[in-house]
């Protein structure tokens, strides 16, 4: 890629974008395929209707639920592999500050229906300043989690930071539980009411019965991620800072010895995935419509997971995993209850995907784009 | 070191400020009830002086429901008409010489933390009765417990047949069972709604997969499509199961679940597209569902749900109890407020009756033992037990929901009634 680092527009900007594209359509064209040639396959198991024609029926809705969640899950994953990338343990308390980054953009769209001026702003700009309240407040989450958690530990061995970090989890769950019950006295945090998120596109598809449906969240979900998926190319392989943090990912002695502040330097790395972390629960809420101090859990696993199948450690590597795992769960979630007439559901969609993981994993152990970056001694 | 010792006492003194901040409402309840029996101690002399006090000494009644957590707001209204009685009905024990308290359990809809609990109740040697749990599937392993004590507990909101039906002398409930109430349901779909086709979906735990399972039966029976039978866990994306659901438009989707999971998806299914039914059936009375589920209650097919928990409306001799709850507590009381009221009688009516054939404080059997003798008009009808702890005829609701918020959940009517014997202890 050397050769195109002349034009800054190409580097930061269409070259990210074309990769984005590219994994998400390769992705989905490949599961796809896989689908209906497993759909001609079991055609002759199924007699009471015909499972190529509602395997089509679904297919792009499947994709598109896919693509959406599968956007949210790179999002989050980024957090994990960036700070995987610089110090080289799993910061398990990465999905709390997600669920935070969730929790305060709802309040704050709570508080402007509360003060009754959230019918009357644009939608848009809600949606904006969620975002921005949730990148503020879980970068600086993330930070402090570092300072107070993770930095006196830094000499220690990998696995104490690791416990450290789980009990940060627990920790941070139940502040959140308790600032909640003694504030609002609610357990569910939901998200109110506005705008025309839930409405659909209705897309004419030459040959199909009915339109393709694509809910307007959907594509404001997609498009939010992308576009901090740039910012965050932009920020790392575009700005002397971004160059420091992977000087200190490559090698933390010699970078500090180059005159780079590494205390400096890891903290800005847990303020980016932090934040990046709190747009994708945003992102997510509008998505979930309720959250709960509980609801990071599940998500923060799928995205270390996508993290790990992507390569952990590698940031384009999280992008693909995290699409990979959305459109994997999609397909598997909608598909296997057709194809196995109802004897697997929705159910058992996880394991599904999961054993997909591991199979990817035995055959290339450091990930889809493995690089030996985790191996480091 | 020194800036590291310093970071750990100051880490110290926040979390213990954070404990003393969580401590604090637990510490109160106890003192809250305790001012309250005193109170009434006090009152009670003139009347006990005749009477002859027995020797005395503290009776506790338990009770186990989800304080906190996504189910807390059916637990918490458990454990308040649970507190209410005792505050109102307790007056012949204290009039006795004891000293009658309440201990409160947060079972957080969770087997292992209601089993945990269950074993702290147990070695509370004060403790001879019980008023729990909300979930099936806290209270048949907790009630192992019980049983082995000998300890019993009236549910006052477990509709699992296999709650009573292991036949433990201390296991009672003051509702109807599923094996009814899903018929009833799949009896309305198919009969009243004219349904030709059920999606049918469950939350995995015994209370929801039981009911699911009672609804397919009778659905297969009657030839109501089944288009699928699914269960999950999820509680924020849906989207593997709206998809289907979307493109295959069952008229009815019959949901086995508690109102936390169910709400989230019924608002993304009627976002995505689907036109039909919503059917439900107790978890999802509570007026949380509305908050969380809008609009999607009301438009396309709307929502029913059956319940062996009728609104205040059904049961005339409520009303009083619904102005005091919500003088005590501030706000109007839930679902399963009024059955806990009722348990909680039961327990008092039968320690007394066990304290009074014993001439003291009753061992924990002699109280179960009475349980099963207990007849007594209670807010929710004529309570007395068969031999397996079942009411011997419990009543059944069919509710449709015309509420879009929380305040609105009064608006709710109730469509049919049904008055259903037990089906006793099965095969």
């Amino acid at each position: 890629m050397k050769q195109f680092a002349a034009n800054p527009v190409y580097k930061f900007f269409l070259f990210p974008i074309g990769q984005i594209l590219l994994f998400a359509l390769g992705a989905s064209v490949i599961l796809s395929l896989v689908t209906v040639l497993l759909a001609y396959i079991f055609k002759f198991n199924v007699t009471d209707f015909d499972l190529v024609e509602r395997t089509m029926l679904i297919l792009p809705q499947v994709i598109i639920n896919g693509l959406t969640i599968g956007f949210v899950y790179s999002t989050i994953a980024l957090g994990y592999t960036m700070v995987y990338g610089v110090l080289e343990f799993i910061n398990f308390s990465h999905s709390e500050i997600f669920m935070v980054g969730g929790i305060v953009g709802i309040q704050l769209m709570a508080y402007f229906e509360h003060a009754g001026v959230l019918a009357t702003m644009n939608e848009y700009l809600v949606i904006a300043l969620a975002i921005l309240l949730a990148l503020v407040v879980s970068g600086s989450l993330a930070v402090t989690v570092e300072r107070v958690a993770y930095k006196p530990l830094r000499g220690a061995p990998k696995l104490v930071p690791l416990i450290s970090a789980i009990g940060m989890s627990f920790f941070l769950q139940d502040i959140v539980r308790l600032i909640l019950s003694l504030t609002t006295g609610e357990f569910n945090v939901i998200l109110p009411k506005f705008g025309t998120f839930d409405e659909f596109w209705k897309i004419a598809v030459p040959g199909m019965e009915d339109p393709l449906r694509i809910q307007i969240k959907s594509v404001l979900i997609v498009g939010v991620a992308v576009l901090m998926l740039v910012i965050l190319n932009f920020l790392v392989n575009g700005t002397k800072v971004g160059k420091a943090i992977r000087a200190v990912a490559q090698d933390r002695p010699s970078a500090s010895l180059m005159g780079i502040n590494v205390n400096q330097i890891i903290s800005i790395t847990f303020l980016i995935g932090g934040a990046l972390g709190g747009a994708a629960g945003v992102l997510f809420a509008l998505k979930a419509t309720k959250l709960d101090p509980f609801s990071g859990f599940f998500p923060g696993l799928k995205a270390f997971t996508s993290a790990v199948l992507g390569g952990i450690g590698n940031l384009t590597g999280a992008l693909l995993g995290g699409l990979v795992l959305g459109l994997l769960e999609s397909f598997s979630a909608s598909y296997l209850g057709i194809f196995t007439n109802g004897a697997f559901g929705a159910e058992y969609k996880d394991i599904f995907a999961f054993a997909v993981l591991i199979i990817v994993l035995i055959f290339r152990p450091s990930g889809l784009l493995g690089q030996t970056v985790g191996q480091k001694a | 070191m020194n800036k590291r010792l310093f970071a750990l006492l100051s880490l110290l003194v926040i979390a213990s400020m954070a404990l003393a901040a969580c401590g604090a409402p637990a510490a109160e309840e106890p003192a809250a009830t305790e001012a309250a029996a005193t109170e009434a101690a006090t009152e009670a002399p003139a009347a006990t002086e005749e009477a002859a006090p027995a020797a005395g000494g503290t009776i506790k009644i338990a009770t186990q429901s989800p304080l906190s957590g996504g189910q807390s707001l059916l637990g918490v209204a458990i454990k308040q008409g649970a507190e209410l009685a005792l505050e109102q009905l307790a007056g012949d024990l204290i009039a006795m010489g004891y000293d009658v308290q309440l201990a409160p359990y947060d079972d957080q809809a969770t087997p292992d933390v209601g089993v945990a609990n269950a074993k702290n109740i147990v070695a509370d040697a004060d403790i001879l009765c019980g008023v729990g749990h909300l979930n099936s599937g806290v209270m048949i392993p907790s009630s192992e417990e019980y049983h082995t004590a000998n300890l019993a507990f009236v549910s006052p909101a477990n509709t699992n047949p296999v709650v009573t039906t292991r036949g433990y002398l201390e296991v009672n409930r003051v509702v109807g069972r599923d094996d009814v109430q899903a018929p009833a349901a799949e009896e309305f779909a198919f009969t009243t709604l004219g349904a030709q086709s059920v999606y049918i979906i469950h939350d995995k735990t015994a209370y929801g997969q039981g009911v699911a399972e009672f609804f397919r039966a009778a659905a297969e029976e009657d030839g109501l499509e089944v288009v699928a039978f699914e269960g999950t866990e999820e509680q924020a994306n849906f989207d593997a199961i709206v998809t289907p659901v979307v493109a295959t438009q069952p008229d009815v989707v019959f949901f086995a679940g508690i109102y936390n999971q169910a709400g989230v998806f019924f608002k993304q299914a009627r976002d995505a597209g689907y036109e039909g039914t919503f059917l439900g059936t107790d978890g999802m009375d509570s007026s949380d569902l509305a908050d969380i589920a809008g609009d999607a209650l009301t438009t396309g097919g709307g929502m029913y749900y059956t319940t062996v928990a009728g609104p205040a409306a059904a049961y005339p001799s409520a009303a009083q109890f619904a102005a005091d709850y919500e003088a005590k507590f501030g706000a109007a009381p839930e679902a399963y407020a009024a059955q806990a009221y009722d348990s909680m009688n039961v327990c008092l009516t039968a320690i007394k009756a066990a304290a009074e054939a014993a001439g003291g404080k009753p061992s924990r059997l002699q109280v179960a033992e009475a349980i099963r003798q207990v007849n007594i008009e209670g807010l929710t009808g004529n309570i007395a037990f068969d031999d397996i702890g079942d009411l011997p005829t419990a009543q059944y609701f069919i509710i449709k929901v015309n509420a879009a918020a929380a305040a609105d959940w009064g608006t709710n009517e109730i469509v049919e009634v049904l008055e259903v014997a037990s089906p006793g202890k099965g095969e």
